[in-house]
């Protein structure tokens, strides 16, 4: 399945209250790294969409939230498991890299 | 695929997409692997390029990669975004195995790898990586919005972050370890005249404090040795780059810094059939238009192999 956008408005329910874990892409139009991940993470998506739930937030249009989890670089990619996070991915990665990483929620 | 290329380039900086255009034109049909995430190279993470000749009003990095790509492509060579993982040079037929699983065989390789950022090598500087430690002003600039932040080092990327993060920060230290700048008199004096930034000269970062973000540095004046420390919510390290030589290793000869060795003015390795251009092998100049300089010089050189 295809990622979806999440803002302030639904990140209560897409994010904090999802039943599967969530990841949460930070990212801007302005941000090369972040173009160069956002394939990779449509793949992901489209593979492990059952086991993950993966959602792309706009630090431009959703600066709030970005501060409130302290968000200082992008692409930051954070998992969210009942609420909580659970695991902080900074930075762009080749999608073997990004899968290692994810591991233990794709299984 | 048991097909046997001509060419394979590998890095798609300035110098890997310049030798594959001439490799296109020369029908060498060639296959460049961009990067899964590091298509277009460095200047993907700039903005605006004053210094490109035909550009008389200047170009945003990303748009003028994104141009020298359509280029190769309108010439026919096979763009691929992933990473080359494998690497065997020393035969007559190079194998290369890509970030898939899939290899490419190939008479003559290309290597245009570039260059990563230098880290400082303090072990609170990568904990604190993506909390307040970056290497990329462009990228991360916009959330030290009002804050003061830190920029580590000496040259033009040193000075064109600390200019650059001036839109967003409040107060920008530039922290270098000599009396003077490095970088080339234009963007010096910019900075200089810049009200938003400062110098601390004479001083190297020797810690990063924090425990879940960066809340200040420690410091040290490197004439009298004397150890401070300053608060910063930010560090942006610019000191430098090391070549991307790492699966070269054992089968290229590397200078002791891992640059790529080549032979005289060409592009030639000491193996037959591999060529290395761009900041791969360019401890020197280190700029877009010297790289695509290589990259040429590496495509015409490869076609004089194939055509002997």
């Amino acid at each position: 399945m295809a990622t979806s956008k999440v803002t302030t408005a639904s990140f209560d329910s897409d994010v904090l209250k999802s039943s599967t874990p969530v990841l949460v892409d930070f990212w801007a139009e302005w941000c090369g790294p972040c173009r160069a991940v956002g394939p990779i993470l449509e793949e992901i998506s489209d593979e492990y969409g059952s086991k993950i739930k993966i959602v792309k937030l706009n630090t431009d249009e959703e600066s709030a939230i970005a501060i409130k989890y302290g968000i200082t670089s992008i692409p930051s990619m954070y998992v969210f498991v009942n609420g909580e996070v659970v695991k902080q991915i900074v930075g762009a990665k080749p999608k073997p890299a990004l899968l290692k990483d994810l591991e233990s929620f794709l299984a | 695929m048991s097909e046997v290329r001509n060419v394979v380039i590998v890095g798609s900086g300035p110098a890997g997409y310049t030798a594959a255009i001439y490799a296109a034109r020369a029908q060498l049909n060639p296959i460049i692997y961009e990067g899964s995430v590091t298509a277009g190279g460095a200047l993907m993470n700039t903005t605006e390029v004053e210094n490109f000749p035909g550009f008389k009003d200047g170009v945003m990095g990303p748009d003028l990669m994104d141009s020298m790509r359509k280029q190769a492509k309108r010439f026919g060579a096979e763009l691929i975004t992933d990473d080359i993982v494998e690497m065997d040079l020393s035969g007559d037929i190079k194998i290369l195995k890509d970030g898939s699983g899939n290899t490419v065989k190939a008479k003559s390789v290309i290597l245009a790898t570039g260059s990563a950022y230098r880290e400082i090598g303090l072990v609170n500087e990568k904990r604190l990586s993506g909390h307040g430690v970056s290497w990329c002003a462009t990228c991360d600039g916009f959330f030290f919005r009002g804050q003061t932040i830190a920029v580590v080092g000496g040259g033009d990327s040193a000075v064109e972050e600390a200019t650059f993060l001036t839109r967003f920060a409040d107060k920008v230290v530039l922290i270098h370890r000599r009396d003077s700048l490095r970088a080339s008199k234009i963007m010096a004096e910019r900075a200089k005249a810049n009200p938003k930034i400062e110098f601390l000269w004479n001083t190297e970062v020797i810690d990063v404090l924090g425990t879940d973000k960066v809340e200040g540095l420690k410091l040290r004046n490197t004439v009298d040795g004397t150890e401070s420390e300053q608060a910063f919510t930010g560090l942006f390290v610019a000191i430098g780059h090391i070549p991307r030589s790492e699966l070269l290793i054992g089968q290229i000869t590397l200078d002791n810094e891992g640059y790529v060795i080549c032979e005289g003015r060409s592009t030639r390795t000491n193996l037959k059939g591999v060529f290395a251009c761009g900041d791969l092998v360019d401890h020197t100049y280190r700029q877009a238009i010297t790289a695509a300089g290589s990259g040429c010089a590496a495509a015409l050189d490869a076609e004089k192999f194939l055509a002997h």
